[in-house]
């Protein structure tokens, strides 16, 4: 075989072109010495998008190893395109998380819109039907220029594809703070449901085999998406809005639908979804992971666009495609299935023994000529795989311990009792907080998703710290229905303050969310959102945050499945606050487990698990609102404690003897209070833990972790007792669900339906009246 | 009791549909796709919702050239009932299996979540619940907002056929609780012949206690009764 030659009109690569690829000298030189002579500019653009942080986590891979991804339910760890755990009877939870956070900077109802179909793709390439879909979005300051177009733009755009394609869109997350005014984030999460037998991977098996490509044709658009998520945002963003891809939620549907019914006919040997880096990634990845090689003709490569050059082709990212690599001599029931679903199907290369990515391509050939040219395909690529995978640029970059800048301010002095407190009328500052953005309702977005669709979900968004859907599991023995309980979680300010506790406490109330909800936590999936890996402040605090993880995980038995690194979200130099976040994946054992926020019954005891508040204010959203900054020092965690409340909470939850539960944590527990009673359109009496020893700010919104108010019918207290006290949680009978007004005694009475007025227009202040 | 219920490309909400009437109804359901040239053997149709070909064009305006669709014109024509659900309701609309259109909501965004529903019209589907019974019903459309000419809404009105208006809890009718902008608060309509039941709601998707809601059982119950009286 000859060497492979750049075609004609093709630049000659060099530094200068390799480095607007963004890849840097030592990786020009390390692109030389892997090939042995200098590459072709398709082989370049295949380095460049392979090497690309995006792709290959080069920055992150050697932190990424201690996170914990084993235990007994996983069924699948990470490395593949979604993890999975056992939910009993055969069948497994299949889950992941991604950012999509640059392209929905840039465009943002197709940048979000796109992302939840990568990663509705990565959930049914395994073979598991996506059952319900959640989001974690940060936007800038809520009253930043851009702030509206952009949260109207995402949320439009998750809705749009989400409930087009038919995923209920069932719980999320929002923040506001300043620090993403030129970086929002868009973190995707789709969970799916499978048999542990049939999933399916990514991998090219067996030599010889036809390779597939399935679903929309290739267009120019997405050239380079993964290289822009790789870089810095600056003035000339906007220029990049030819790198963010355009999405087709019909088309999805048709391509989940034909995957389903081609995998169920046993009928191929992998399958991977074109995502970030289109047909390059989905090829050099399944070869890799089956130690094989790959061929493929580019001349047989649909398309929609006319003269698109090998580049061009092996760099779109053009969405709703899929590489499958059939059985040998099954090639026509794929293609049968595909034309009932009304799908562009061709076999476009084939599995190989040689360990080297091949593409082969005919100069001046275009199937969209009136008149094609006659074929005549030359090699254009010609690369060692391991080169593009396992033998990647790795770094291991410095780090250094950011200068401590956030000193205790007399704001934060919390101890001192009522008399020494900042706030002077607890009842404005309660429904000033309540109606602010970060705390009020989430009802304006989640009425655009149909959280609905599937015929399964339980608990709906707004009525529990987790969502909960009931899931279908089919076999030959029947029907069986089971509930997953979801939350996704992440508070940056914290990770700011201390990564590792940050981190940590992300983990943890993800899993309190999913344990209030009733549910057992199975496993965890995250999305780490950063700066840029060359600031050693950044990379500092990454890999604390990840070691926060994986102490919270160990602790709450938590297995890491799957996730995804997205680092350089900065513009103009200014990083976001570090957002490692992580959504979980719990199994509620029977419908009467369910719990649900809400008091739902007046004369039903309120109480207090968890150690009472100590007033800790740092990071908190007040004082977040009081001074303008993320200051102070972090509460902090103390995981065991922690662990033994997520115990008695189910344990609790599992007797069905409560009648609410809901955690304290943005807002502290007066936000917490005044939403059980807004969810259950019910008043409290309550005696505020701490009241008589703190300020008001402190015993009210602090935002302290380990912490759960719960419900329950004065029938039940001896056991509630019982329970708490052989799980070593405190108990504290803090009130009663009565009347129409939240009596905080001693500090505020507030009507129900005031703080209800104030919570639900939280958001107009950005998007307008309802 | 046998139903098809068909799905056309982009169907989403076909599952559960056959979950309702299949699981919960205890239904012989089955699906139909597109491409079949008949329905067979069956006593009534339900026409999903979704976004049969990703609504490009107008919602419900491309399902109309599938190749089962001459199937289900005869099978409505010869008085069969058929319920249309929110894509189902805008194909029947299309078809001209049902008067009118449904349009993009007033306020131009999907709307998602319960409402009530007062129960008006009689018909197969209606015939078993009280008149003015107030259901809860969710809802999840972009599209639902009902229009007609003034000529077929008084057609509408004076016979009867419209089947389901949206309401307050109490069965209140006025401009603050149509969620949608539709004319007259209309959430449902029967056609002349009153085989034919076009709702943006979804009561498939509140027909279990584990739900929460029951109250769009009583729709399949009805078909039921009507069905085992023919």
């Amino acid at each position: 075989m000859s060497a492979p030659r750049s075609l004609p009109g093709e630049p000659e690569p060099t530094l200068a072109i390799a480095r607007t690829m963004g890849l840097s000298e030592a990786e020009w030189q390390a692109v030389l010495d892997a090939l042995g002579r200098a590459p072709t500019y398709a082989e370049l653009g295949v380095f460049s998008v392979m090497w690309s942080e995006h792709c290959s986590y080069k920055s992150s891979r050697v932190h990424l190893g201690r996170l914990p991804t084993e235990g007994p339910k996983v069924v699948q760890g990470p490395g593949e395109n979604a993890g999975a755990v056992d939910i009993g009877d055969g069948f497994c939870a299949v889950f992941k998380m991604e950012s999509h956070n640059h392209p929905s900077f840039i465009e943002p109802y197709q940048g979000a819109a796109t992302g939840v179909g990568g990663i509705l793709r990565d959930v049914f390439t395994m073979g598991a039907r996506p059952v319900a879909s959640l989001n974690s979005l940060r936007f800038g300051r809520p009253d930043h220029p851009r702030t509206p177009e952009l949260l109207r733009g995402v949320v439009a755009g998750i809705g749009g594809y989400g409930n087009c394609i038919g995923v209920p869109t069932v719980g999320g997350e929002v923040q506001f703070d300043p620090s993403y005014d030129g970086n929002i984030l868009v973190n995707a999460f789709t969970v799916g449901v499978a048999k542990s037998a049939d999933l399916f991977y990514g991998v090219a098996r067996g030599v010889g085999n036809p390779v597939m490509y399935v679903g929309a044709r290739t267009g120019r658009d997405g050239i380079h998406g993964a290289t822009m998520a790789s870089a810095e945002f600056d003035d000339e963003s906007e220029k990049k809005l030819p790198t963010v891809q355009v999405g087709d939620p019909f088309m999805e549907k048709l391509l989940l639908e034909a995957c389903l019914e081609i995998f169920a006919a046993d009928v191929l040997e992998g399958v991977q979804d074109m995502g970030a880096a289109g047909l390059t990634s989905s090829s050099v990845e399944m070869a890799a992971r089956a130690g094989t090689g790959l061929e493929l003709d580019l001349d047989l490569v649909p398309r929609r666009t006319r003269a698109l050059s090998p580049y061009e082709m092996l760099l779109s990212e053009s969405q709703e495609r899929m590489l499958m690599v059939a059985k040998a001599g099954r090639e026509q029931e794929v293609v049968d299935l595909c034309k009932k679903w009304d799908l562009e199907v061709a076999v476009v290369g084939r599995v190989t023994d040689t360990g080297r990515f091949v593409c082969k391509a005919t100069p001046g050939y275009d199937p969209l000529d009136d008149q094609p040219i006659a074929r005549a395909p030359e090699v254009v690529v010609d690369i060692p795989i391991p080169s593009l995978t396992d033998a990647a640029p790795k770094y291991d970059r410095p780090q250094a311990e950011p200068t401590p800048r956030n000193k205790a301010t007399a704001e934060m002095t919390a101890v001192g009792g009522p008399a020494s407190s900042a706030v002077a009328d607890v009842a404005a500052e309660l429904l000033s907080l309540i109606g602010s953005p970060n705390l009020g309702s989430r009802a304006w977005i989640w009425r655009q998703y149909d959280h609905i669709v599937q015929d399964g979900t339980v608990v709906r968004p707004g009525q529990g710290d987790a969502a909960v859907v009931r899931v279908f599991c089919e076999d030959t023995s029947g029907t069986k229905e089971k509930l997953l309980a979801i939350a996704v979680d992440c508070n940056g300010r914290q990770v700011e303050l201390d990564p590792w506790h940050g981190a940590a406490m992300a983990v943890a109330e993800c899993a309190r969310n999913v344990v209030c909800a009733g549910a057992e936590p199975l496993g965890l999936t995250d999305c780490l959102n950063f700066g840029s890996p060359e600031k050693p402040e950044t990379m500092w605090r990454f890999a604390r945050a990840v070691d926060g993880i994986r102490d919270a995980c160990l602790k709450l038995d938590v297995p890491v499945v799957s996730g995804n690194v997205s680092f350089y979200n900065e513009t103009d130099g200014r990083p976001i606050l570090p957002t490692p976040t992580v959504a979980i994946v719990g199994l509620v054992r029977e419908a009467a487990d369910r719990l649900t926020m809400g008091f739902a019954a007046g004369g039903d005891v309120i109480a207090h698990l968890g150690v009472r508040s100590r007033g800790a204010l740092g990071g908190s959203e007040w004082l977040v609102q009081r001074t303008g900054r993320v200051t102070g020092v972090t509460p902090g965690i103390d995981l065991d404690r922690e662990l033994a409340l997520q115990k008695a909470i189910l344990a609790l939850a599992r007797a069905h003897v409560l009648s609410s539960a809901h955690d304290v944590s943005d807002g502290g527990i007066a936000v917490c209070l005044a939403e059980c009673c807004i969810a259950g359109g019910r008043g409290a009496r309550v005696k505020v833990p701490g009241a008589d020893e703190l300020t008001a700010e402190g015993a009210l919104f602090a935002e302290e972790p380990s912490r759960v108010v719960v419900s329950f019918a004065p029938r039940h207290a001896e056991t509630v007792q019982r329970i708490c006290e052989e799980h070593g949680v405190p108990l504290a009978s803090i009130g009663v669900v009565d009347g129409e007004t939240l009596v905080l005694e001693g500090l505020a009475e507030v009507p129900v339906r005031d703080l209800e007025h104030a919570w639900s227009r939280a958001l107009d202040p950005i998007v307008g009246p309802a | 009791m046998k139903i098809a219920v068909i799905r056309f490309p982009g169907s989403n909400a076909d599952w559960d549909a056959l979950h309702a009437t299949r699981d919960v109804l205890g239904a012989e359901a089955r699906y139909v796709f597109h491409k079949e040239p008949e329905l067979g053997d069956v006593d009534a149709v339900v026409v999903p919702g979704g976004f049969s070909y990703g609504d490009y064009l107008r919602p419900g305006a491309i399902a109309c050239f599938s190749p089962i669709v001459p199937a289900l014109r005869r099978f409505a024509e010869r008085g069969g009932p058929v319920l249309g659900i929110c894509n189902g309701f805008q194909i029947l609309t299309e078809l001209g299996l049902l008067p009118g259109a449904l349009t993009r909501n007033r306020q131009l965004r999907f709307e998602c979540g319960d409402r009530w529903v007062r129960v008006e019209g009689r018909g197969p589907f209606t015939h078993a619940i009280p008149e003015g019974t107030v259901l809860r019903l969710p809802i999840a459309h972009a599209d639902g907002r009902y229009q007609c000419d003034a000529e077929t809404l008084r057609r509408l009105e004076g016979e009867g056929l419209v089947a389901f208006r949206y309401c307050a809890a109490d069965g209140r009718i006025d401009d603050d609780v149509n969620p949608n902008g539709s004319v007259a608060n209309i959430a449902g309509i029967y056609s002349e012949g009153r085989n034919v039941l076009g709702l943006m709601p979804h009561p498939e998707r509140a027909s279990e206690a584990i739900l929460g809601n029951e109250d769009g059982f009583r729709i399949f119950e009805a078909l039921r009764t009507h069905l085992e009286a023919a």
